[in-house]
């Protein structure tokens, strides 16, 4: 749905020396996916999504979005595409019926009234429709521009931090919607620089900074990185039982950390009951067990830092 | 078309809910209007002795045989006239300033770019919605003008003045000329302005041309007629031509989005 060979921008500083917001970035983004596209700021993230929604052209590269390409269709691509811009500024003194009227015509949307209603509805919004959105908090601004990037029913949907500083509610309102419009098959490009909400929501993830460090899902970086791993919680624990855990042949590694025993495992889901077995049997008295889970955040650090996979852990683990 | 529609009716219905603007495009057609209405008609009862004498050596030669009290308030009309023609240029100012650097200041640009609407529907929209108000307001305000002054006692001779081909060519060419002007000098000025007043006192510059042919007439130095008004249309379209080149450069998207502060 998404796709980009070599897309680069460079732009001019004052003293005409060029600088180069985003390096050769080669991506494809499949149908009915939210891609979750991350990076620190200035990265180049909002450039990107410039340049895919046919809104500054690239200096060099190529991108097709939805069979179209930037640069040679660029109105048709505004038409396919919606995107919430990182401060979707409204039209203050006007409605938030009239906000959206305005932009359904503007996209040719053929039912404008019934269009309107749609969103408007879906957001809770039908009930304030006709107060001016100077008068709105900034989450109902938030749902009014979601409702304006979907008022043409876009295939593909560019989302610049949607719930950025909204409250937990609101941002768990938006999450979900956007849950919804994915099981709709629509395709969701997310930036965001929430990292929790881009492993909940996100197929793939794209690590970003000026040039594209990696592409996985949240699970296969995870591993990529950090392998898995199972802690074992005991009740205390015997630095002797250590050595035993890893004399078993399809343990990788084995690190006591306080009263936890945590175990590498290529796949847990076969040799945990032979390790619990194993541990049981040695008298160790276990609480609890779990996967260890590192955080995106780990990843993403770690990958932004070293901008390569490293095999060691990086930051705190949680289990 | 149906797209410039949608921006003109939106640029209306958001920027006539800004007070300043709505005074400036309610108060100026209306003062413009009267005050010459309520001076003709004062002149007209207290000063009927008036004559040639008060008025430039070469504006007297321009009156012909009409009297010295009807020369005098040719020349009244005239000045009243130049001043009314800084409405094409003044509320397209106020309007396209609002327009642009409001939609700057709320970051509402970027959404209404990412629509399919091209470059030249956008600015053509905010353009017309800037410059049709001035147009109708400065030929409104001529109709009255030109229906209510034999109310005020202005007689045939001066009256003929008022609607001889000097003023028909000033409020039906150049006015519509000098609007166009004023909105791509507004849109220039918006492109680096970050507070509409500032971009509306900026782009106010392009008063300062009618003020001098203002001043001009007032000192002797120059007569109007229809032949001035004649090269006034033309310098105008040779700056109106590269004053919208300018501005459509200014205002291609991404010159907005990167450019733009």
């Amino acid at each position: 749905m998404i796709h980009t060979e070599s897309l680069t921008k460079q732009f001019k500083s004052k003293n005409k020396q060029p600088i180069t917001a985003v390096n050769s970035l080669t991506l494809d983004v499949r149908q009915g996916e939210v891609f979750g596209f991350l990076g620190p700021n200035g990265a180049g993230k909002t450039t990107t999504v410039r340049m895919l929604t046919s809104l500054i052209a690239p200096t060099s590269g190529r991108a097709v979005i939805n069979g179209l390409e930037v640069g040679r269709d660029n109105q048709a691509i505004r038409q396919t595409v919606g995107i919430l811009t990182e401060t979707p500024g409204m039209y203050e003194r006007l409605s938030a019926e009239r906000n959206l009227t305005i932009f359904a015509r503007l996209y040719g949307v053929p039912d404008v009234p019934g269009q309107v209603q749609k969103y408007l509805r879906m957001l809770g919004l039908w009930e304030r429709r006709f107060d001016e959105v100077g008068s709105f908090s900034k989450g109902m601004r938030q749902k009014l521009a979601i409702a304006r990037a979907l008022i043409h029913e876009p295939k593909v949907l560019f989302l610049d931090e949607p719930t950025s500083g909204l409250d937990p509610e609101a941002a768990k309102l938006v999450r979900d919607f956007i849950e919804d419009l994915k099981s709709e098959g629509r395709t969701i490009f997310l930036c965001t620089h929430n990292l929790d909400e881009a492993d909940r929501l996100c197929e793939r993830i794209g690590i970003f900074k000026t040039s594209l460090i990696t592409v996985d899902s949240p699970e296969n970086l995870r591993q990529r990185l950090y392998g898995r791993k199972v802690v074992f919680h005991l009740q205390q624990l015997d630095p002797a039982w250590v050595g035993v855990v890893r004399a078993l042949p399809f343990v990788k590694e084995v690190q006591a950390v306080e009263s936890r025993l945590v175990v590498g495992l290529d796949r847990p889901e076969e040799q945990n009951p032979v390790l619990i077995r194993t541990l049981v049997e040695l008298g160790a008295p276990i609480q609890f067990v779990g996967e260890l889970r590192h955080s995106l955040e780990d990843i993403y650090l770690q990958m932004i830092h070293t901008g390569i996979a490293a095999s060691q852990p990086a930051g705190e683990v949680h289990a | 078309m149906n797209r410039i529609q949608t921006i003109i009716d939106k640029e209306w219905s958001e920027v006539f809910k800004n007070r300043v603007v709505l005074l400036t495009v309610g108060i100026m057609p209306v003062v413009f209007t009267i005050m010459p209405l309520v001076i003709l008609g004062v002149m007209g009862s207290s000063i009927p002795g008036g004559d040639s004498a008060d008025v430039p050596p070469g504006f007297a030669q321009v009156c012909g045989a009409i009297s010295g009290s009807e020369c005098l308030q040719v020349f009244i009309i005239n000045q009243f006239m130049l001043m009314f023609m800084m409405m094409p240029l003044a509320i397209p100012v106020a309007i396209a300033a609002y327009s642009i650097v409001g939609e700057k200041t709320t970051r509402s640009l970027e959404p209404l770019l990412a629509t399919p609407v091209t470059t030249e529907e956008l600015l053509a929209g905010k353009g017309l919605a800037a410059a049709i108000p001035a147009i109708l307001a400065t030929w409104g305000g001529f109709l009255i003008f030109v229906l209510a002054a034999p109310l005020v006692g202005v007689g045939p001779a001066v009256h003929a003045s008022l609607v001889s081909p000097t003023w028909l060519i000033a409020i039906l060419v150049v006015g519509p000329l000098m609007s166009i002007l004023a909105v791509n000098v507004a849109v220039i000025v918006s492109s680096r302005a970050t507070d509409p007043r500032v971009a509306e006192q900026i782009s106010m510059v392009i008063i300062l041309p009618l003020l001098m042919i203002l001043f001009g007439q007032i000192a002797g130095v120059l007569v109007v007629n229809a032949r001035l008004m004649l090269l006034v249309a033309a310098v105008l379209v040779v700056l109106d031509i590269g004053f919208v080149y300018l501005g459509a450069r200014l205002f291609q998207r991404e010159a907005i989005l990167t450019r733009w502060k």
